[in-house]
């Protein structure tokens, strides 16, 4: 499969600062891309529209030739966001918030390494770390054939972030799925990626 | 020279009272016997995965815990108990913060008035201009309003505003989330010059490379403990570490290998028995789950172990090329730094 | 007894007590209208509590069942606002520029007039009486939970966890009853207790002033309104005792309130 962003131009409001300028890029299935760029560069926003979250001026994001925000339901495009606080439902246990998507099987819970016992907790009760490990599981449904991941493991520490990406590698080539990794560690992209994309080869 | 410690913590633990279902009441101890150092014209960082319970500490060693915590412990500022009177009396003054969030700012007030805390002598105003003058922020800075500004000079507002008063420690809490690589880096290197005047610097961030670009010490945070205090030069070369957890952070760096660790972080609160870092460790024994384990002094550094020479012997798994005088280079190292 | 123990033994006392004014005074609608001339102007005993007025009626009596309307009536016209309000609140934010604008602008229109004004008008409107009364309070009070309720559904719709829920495949209705709704209800049933001690007071005002409830109702304002006349008399139980009961009245819907507040209200939880 393919993920394409054809001349994509984006800017908040009438007036701002053009965030992407006829930007495009491809992503195939099996694929690692890597993103660094210095922050304000749009590096959320062009996750954000090639997920279907927001949508661009012009230019659009097509799965295999279909644009994505056409698709209905579960999208084969996941997002994985930087605060993973923010990505879950104060008020849900962890189980509810888990299996959103559709069940999660044991093989991806035990490859993060999500305790059983966390499940009947409450998201306050979970450090990022351990959220971000639910947001990961839960954003690997069966669908899922691109992930995006937005500086998923910025704020953890090198251990766990060394923890989940050997598990994400493992299970992004068994399944086929194309990935997009922002970080601004140059060391981390080199450990994970096949492809890089510099700045100044940007827009 | 062995410089001056300025401040000075031991057996420190905070913990919340919480209601869990219902009408009972539980105490929730985020922090456990935590110690550490800081000495004038250093930089010592505590580093620990977020969400741990590091920004306590800061909020912790200030008094500015909310209404249901609980503190017990020892904290020495210049070898006096650093409460009530001496507290209020150097909050804010010697003892500064620079908050982790941007929400510390009025958002409507203009950044020169909150940087001079509102005075108008010449005096404040000249030391305001020269503090934003220093940090590269344009002139115009001052009579902007904070969301008029990027985070990174927001965050050099925040150091600015700390060093209003020629504080002689600053506390900085996670300075650097949401920059890019290039304006954390900027925002380390002030904390740097801090240190260099001779003000001592305790940093609380969850970022070990960063840290170690600019800190003198490390205080390896874990669980809401402190598990070793060393040289950040220690951290050159694996073998020089003597915590197990240290090996292992190491070796998880995309540079070191990029090696996991199985298991996770306990989370506050969770109760454990013997040592807090056991069901992950490599060389753990049987007496390691069963005794409190002592923040003791080893080879002249702090460190929560009891087998520190076993992890030292064996090495890394796997890596057997440990160079015997590790110790020596650490030394050399630190002359560098200083 | 910790703090929450504490909120929690307010709440029951306060929401007993109502519930024994709002039943005692409807057992009581009868033997408030009966007049005995035996027994007029007498000043507080232990018999009558409260005295008797000119035509002999008991205070006391009097001033319960007053009450309870009050408190029946506040029942009925705090829900409806209250639910006009989610209804308004919900409809601004899910349903596009136009009519969140719209909404808006009604909102800041029906703040904008003093509340008094406004009932009086549309109570006079509606003829007075019981549902002159009722309407009006209900469309004078529902703006602010209304503005509330807008802004609590426009932030859950931006929040991130919402917007994730969509794209693994959560539909819309779905997203509103799992997410948005277990969010909104607490807020909206504290808004409603709130409203409670708003709608007594002006009902018993505008029925004080002579545009709401009829005279001769054993209504709250109209009790306190013929008390006027034998103020200067020196009768002073007649205003002072059913004025006193009626404050205590909204002041324990507020504490009632409020602990609802601080029990759902994740702030204070630890409090």
């Amino acid at each position: 499969m393919k993920l394409e962003a054809k001349e994509l131009s984006f800017r908040y409001q009438k007036g701002s600062r053009q965030i992407l300028n006829h930007f495009s890029m491809t992503l195939e299935s099996g694929e690692r891309l890597g993103f660094a760029a210095p922050s304000g560069f749009g590096k959320t926003t062009l996750c954000k529209i090639l997920a279907g979250y927001e949508k661009p001026d012009s230019g659009q994001v097509l799965i295999d030739g279909v644009p994505v925000q056409d698709i209905k339901g579960y999208c084969p495009v996941q997002l994985i966001w930087q605060h993973p606080e923010l990505s879950v439902n104060p008020r849900w246990r962890m189980r509810q918030v888990l299996e959103e998507g559709g069940p999660v099987p044991e093989r991806i819970m035990d490859g993060l390494g999500i305790e059983r016992d966390w499940l009947n907790r409450y998201p306050s009760e979970l450090s990022g770390g351990e959220l971000q490990r639910f947001c990961i599981a839960r954003a690997l449904g069966e669908k899922t054939r691109f992930l995006l991941a937005d500086e998923i493991t910025t704020m953890l520490d090198l251990i766990t972030q060394s923890q989940i990406w050997h598990f994400l590698l493992e299970e992004i080539e068994k399944r086929e799925i194309g990935l997009l990794v922002v970080s601004h560690s140059g060391p981390l992209l080199d450990q994970i990626c096949t492809r890089k994309v510099e700045m100044d080869q940007w827009t | 020279m062995e410089k001056q410690i300025l401040l000075q913590v031991e057996g420190l633990s905070i913990s919340f009272a919480q209601y869990t279902k219902g009408l009972r009441r539980r105490n929730l101890q985020v922090i456990r016997d935590l110690g550490l150092t800081v000495r004038s014209g250093e930089i010592t960082a505590v580093v620990g995965s977020s969400g741990s319970g590091k920004s306590l500490l800061a909020h912790g060693i200030l008094g500015l815990l909310p209404y249901n915590a609980s503190m017990s412990g020892e904290i020495l500022y210049k070898g006096q108990e650093l409460t009530g009177r001496l507290l209020e009396n150097v909050r804010g003054r010697e003892i500064v913060l620079v908050p982790q969030s941007v929400s510390y700012l009025d958002p409507l007030m203009k950044v020169g008035n909150q940087v001079r805390k509102g005075r108008k002598t010449a005096g404040a105003l000249e030391r305001c201009r020269e503090l934003l003058a220093r940090y590269g922020l344009p002139p115009d800075t001052e009579s902007r309003y904070p969301f008029e500004l990027s985070g990174g000079m927001i965050r050099r507002v925040l150091i600015s505003t700390a060093l209003m008063e020629e504080p002689e420690l600053v506390i900085a809490d996670e300075p650097t989330p949401g920059l890019d690589l290039t304006a954390a880096k900027r925002v380390m290197g002030h904390f740097r010059e801090i240190a260099d005047e001779g003000t001592g610097v305790l940093l609380i961030t969850h970022d070990l490379e960063l840290a170690l670009e600019v800190a003198d010490r490390i205080a390896v945070f874990y669980a809401g403990t402190t598990l070793e205090e060393m040289e950040a030069s220690a951290f050159q070369r694996e073998e020089t570490l003597l915590h197990p957890y240290s090996q292992a952070l190491y070796r998880a760096m995309p540079q070191h290998g990029f090696q996991p660790l199985a298991g996770t972080q306990p989370y506050a609160g969770d109760s454990y028995e013997g040592c807090v870092f056991a069901p992950r460790c490599p060389y753990r024994g049987e007496e390691c789950s069963i005794q409190e384990i002592p923040y003791r002094e080893v080879r002249g550094r702090k460190v929560r172990c009891i087998r520190p020479e076993l992890a030292e012997m064996s090495g890394s798994p796997g890596k057997m090329d440990r160079s015997p005088d590790a110790e020596n280079l650490a030394l050399t190292e630190r002359g560098r730094m200083a | 007894m910790n703090q929450r123990k504490k909120t929690i033994f307010w709440l029951a006392a306060s929401a007993l007590f109502l519930l024994a004014v709002a039943f005692l005074g409807y057992l009581w609608r009868d033997e408030a209208l009966v007049t005995d001339f035996s027994r007029k102007n007498l000043a507080p005993c232990l018999k009558y509590p409260f005295g008797t007025d000119f035509m002999g009626r008991d205070m006391f009596v009097r001033t319960v069942t007053g009450l309870s309307l009050s408190i029946r009536l506040g029942v009925l016209t705090a829900a409806a606002s209250a639910i006009f309000a989610g209804v308004m609140g919900i409809g601004a934010a899910v349903l596009g520029k136009a009519a969140d604008s719209a909404i808006t602008f009604l909102i800041d229109l029906v703040m904008g007039i003093p509340h008094i004004l406004l009932l009086v008008l549309i109570s006079y409107a509606c003829g007075k009486g019981f549902w002159g009364v009722a309407v009006g309070i209900t469309l004078t009070h529902w703006t602010s939970l209304a503005r509330l309720i807008r802004g609590e559904v426009m932030q859950l719709k931006s929040s991130q966890y919402i917007q994730i829920a969509a794209k693994l495949g959560q539909s819309r209705l779905q997203i509103a009853g799992k997410h948005m709704l277990p969010h909104i209800l607490p807020q909206f049933f504290t808004g409603l207790i709130l409203l409670f001690p708003h709608a007594i007071l002006h009902e018993a005002s505008i029925t004080f002033l002579g545009f709401g409830l009829s005279p001769e109702q054993p209504a709250i304002g109209v009790i306190l309104s013929e008390s006027m006349r034998y103020l200067a008399m020196g009768r002073w139980w007649l205003a002072a005792f059913p004025g006193a009961l009626l404050m205590i009245c909204v002041l324990l819907f507020r504490v009632l309130g409020e602990s609802v507040c601080r029990l759902i209200d994740p702030g204070s939880v630890h409090e």
